[in-house]
């Protein structure tokens, strides 16, 4: 029961400048805890992590993953879940090398056919989501299903694409020169991109310009914060939530097309629990799961870090798989109660968190 | 007689009950012997019965169970446990290794599955504390364990899929002798009662859909609402450690990988088939089961139908899109606006 007036009153009036925005404070931790990672694994292991291909490898493995938790980071900021994007993701994989080897079909055929497939996906999902109002839990769940299901349906057993200018794409390096590092006789050897990064890239920084500077990326944050007063200001609510999931799905099919790229095979396995991965991305990007907070940047970040972490894991010794997914679940621990921590302080209400004892006596006991 | 019938059609069980009915009516024109028992005897020599009944109910136990606490997670705390397939490979670990360094009487069983009840009791705690204390939406704060819980089990049992043979377990798992029903149906059975005498006769129930419908007004009335929310992840904890052991006993080994995989996703589905709200408050125990054995129905009548078993997934994903839409509001508000409608025609047509 603060009034306005109470609320105006705890505005720190001494300081000058603009308190930082929960998004960018959320951002500043993230890659600050990148960069700390980073820097803390080239000064104890050296080695691999001194070479820049190996960090341009995280890119080259994970740009699929960068694409679809930009999707899933936006659908999120909107306030929804997709846990569909790996299910497509296998999806498109799989229906692309079939028509590529098959079907005779063309390269450009192909992109197509993933985007339409991203898309077709995204507008059922939208429409059953945002208009017809089932929870986008169950909605996407069943996308999931059906996407995993139909994968195996296309064809049982993995398969490789052998057409031509697939391969000859797929095989393409952007080679830096000047960056890279020295082999065992003393060569030296550049560092080498794959075309996959330059279309995650690009999407990162697209989806940035989208939501930052236009219309519907302030829609989104809006309806995301508080769909209500979103609706009282004359948004659109459920159309932005509409658009949120078409372009998660076209996103999951651009992943899809991107981790051909990489590995150039369909197989009904592609993707296993990517979803998770780019949820738990987005959140250690600083991205809500509540909606109206998030950044791309971030989620970016997020990927990066999840990704190192599991290279520092093994570095250290720790070999046997299972230590990849603990540090992973522990340093999810880690950033979900930092968010929840520094949220709750920024809304005063993280004295609460505190035991009776230990809270100071002065002020309402709420 | 039309009361009586409107009073139905309003209640929560109308939906997963109407899903149930459809599957026996397709299944029934499409085979009319599908739900025939039969008595067999089976390879130790106990009489038993089969049938596709018996494999629809014995096939759901785990789902059922989880169900269940699932139903009383999502009502209080307005989202689901993710968790809860992991959770049931840790207790299964648990349950495993006691059994092994022990020779398997049934005191031992018991101290086995106690053991694992408190492991799994305790992983719900974490994943209540961090959803009641530190309010974190529970998708996310089991996220967590989502991700380490598979992992925590491998751990347990130092990276093996141990097996466990015992005629005891077998009792668990498949049948007891001289008792013709599977087991695991009826320890279902016994919990599902257990449950509702529980919410019958205590308070927790009603606390549960208090702090779900409205978090604020329950904690005014006096009612601990962090303590709610963790009780309800612990007792869906105690429902991941039967659900564990049940599923080792069925098959004699654990493999932390595959056991139970895919299940937190089905027993969210049994929820939301069942009639409850994902977004939390009031719930319907029964609707839950109802679901679950929808769900296993459906699976089983796939099956039947020579549908390859990974297409399984496809067509159970159209068939949960096609309830969830008949059995949306707006959907259904859209349905009786068109039947007014008509019947305003009607009426005027013979108006005039």
């Amino acid at each position: 029961m603060t009034s306005d007036r109470d609320r105006f009153d705890q505005i720190p009036k001494n300081s000058g400048r603009e308190r930082i925005s929960n998004t960018n404070l959320l951002l500043i931790i993230t890659i600050c805890t990148f960069v700390g990672m980073y820097v803390l694994a080239m000064l104890i292991w050296g080695g691999g992590f001194v070479n820049p291909q190996q960090f341009i490898d995280i890119f080259n493995n994970n740009a699929f993953l960068i694409v679809i938790a930009c999707g899933l980071t936006v659908v999120m900021i909107s306030g929804g879940i997709d846990i569909s994007v790996g299910g497509i993701t296998a999806l498109v994989t799989m229906i692309c090398v079939v028509y590529l080897d098959d079907h005779g079909g063309s390269v450009i055929g192909s992109l197509g056919l993933a985007l339409g497939i991203g898309i077709a996906f995204g507008l059922i999902q939208g429409v059953l989501i945002s208009y017809l109002e089932i929870q986008p839990f169950i909605v996407t769940l069943a996308g999931m299903f059906f996407a995993k299901g139909m994968t195996t349906v296309v064809s049982a057993v993995p398969r490789t694409a052998s057409q031509e200018t697939f391969v000859a794409l797929k095989q393409y390096r952007i080679i830096l020169q000047g960056i890279g590092s020295y082999g065992k006789a003393g060569n030296f050897i550049p560092a080498r991109i794959e075309l996959g990064v330059i279309v995650a890239i690009a999407v990162v920084l697209l989806i940035f310009v989208l939501l930052k500077w236009t219309r519907f990326g302030r829609n989104l944050y809006a309806v995301g914060g508080n769909s209500q007063s979103a609706l009282m200001l004359g948004i659109n609510v459920k159309r932005t939530r509409f658009y949120s999931y078409l372009l998660c799905g076209l996103l999951s099919g651009i992943g899809g097309y991107v981790y051909l790229l990489h590995t150039g095979a369909g197989n009904a396995s592609n993707a296993t629990a990517a979803e998770m991965q780019a949820i738990a991305s987005a959140i250690i990007g600083g991205t809500l799961l509540t909606g109206g907070v998030g950044n791309v940047i971030g989620t970016l970040f997020g990927v990066l870090s999840l990704k190192t972490i599991s290279n520092i894991v093994i570095a250290s010794g720790l070999r046997e798989p299972y230590w990849q997914s603990i540090t992973t679940g522990l340093m999810l621990t880690f950033f979900i109660l930092l968010q929840s921590a520094v949220l709750a302080l920024r809304e005063n209400r993280g004295l609460k968190l505190l035991p009776k004892w230990m809270r100071p006596r002065s002020g309402e006991d709420g | 007689m039309d009361n009586a019938f409107k009073k139905f059609t309003r209640s929560p069980l109308v939906v997963p009950l109407f899903a149930l009915l459809l599957i026996i009516v397709f299944n029934l024109i499409r085979d009319v012997g599908f739900f025939e028992l039969t008595v067999t005897t089976n390879n130790i020599g106990n009489t038993v019965l089969s049938g596709n009944i018996i494999s629809i109910l014995n096939g759901a136990s785990e789902l059922a169970i989880l169900a269940i606490g699932m139903t009383l997670v999502t009502a209080s705390s307005k989202g689901q446990d993710i968790s809860v397939g992991a959770a049931a490979a840790i207790a299964g670990s648990v349950f495993v290794r006691v059994l092994r360094e022990n020779e398997i009487t049934m005191p031992v069983i018991l101290i086995a599955f106690l053991a694992s009840c408190v492991v799994a009791m305790i992983f719900g705690a974490f994943n209540g504390t961090l959803v009641a204390v530190f309010r974190i939406q529970p998708m996310i704060a089991t996220l967590i364990l989502f991700t380490a819980g598979r992992s925590i089990a491998y751990w347990i049992n130092g990276g093996a899929t141990p097996t466990v043979e015992s005629p005891l377990l077998g009792n668990i798992g498949s049948f007891i002798p001289g008792i013709p029903i599977p087991t695991p149906i009826l320890i279902v059975i016994v919990f599902s009662v257990l449950v509702a005498l529980i919410l019958r006769f205590t308070n927790l129930g009603l606390y549960t859909q208090a702090v779900g419908i409205n978090e604020k007004s329950a904690r005014l009335n006096g009612i601990n609402t962090v303590l709610m929310k963790i009780l309800s992840f612990m007792l869906l904890g105690v429902c991941s450690a039967i659900a564990g052991a049940i599923n080792v006993s069925r098959i004699g080994l654990i493999n932390h990988e595959t056991l139970l995989m895919d299940i937190e996703m089905d027993a969210i589905l049994a929820v939301a088939i069942g009639g409850n709200a994902l977004s939390g408050g009031k719930f319907s125990l029964a609707g839950s089961v109802i679901g679950a054995y929808v769900i296993q129905a459906l699976t089983i009548t796939l099956y039947a139908m020579k549908v390859p078993s990974t297409a399984v997934k496809a067509c159970k994903a159209v068939v949960i899109i096609a309830i969830v839409v008949i059995g949306s509001p707006i959907v259904k508000a859209y349905a009786i606006e068109l039947r007014n409608r008509l019947f305003q025609k009607s009426v005027n047509v013979t108006e005039s």
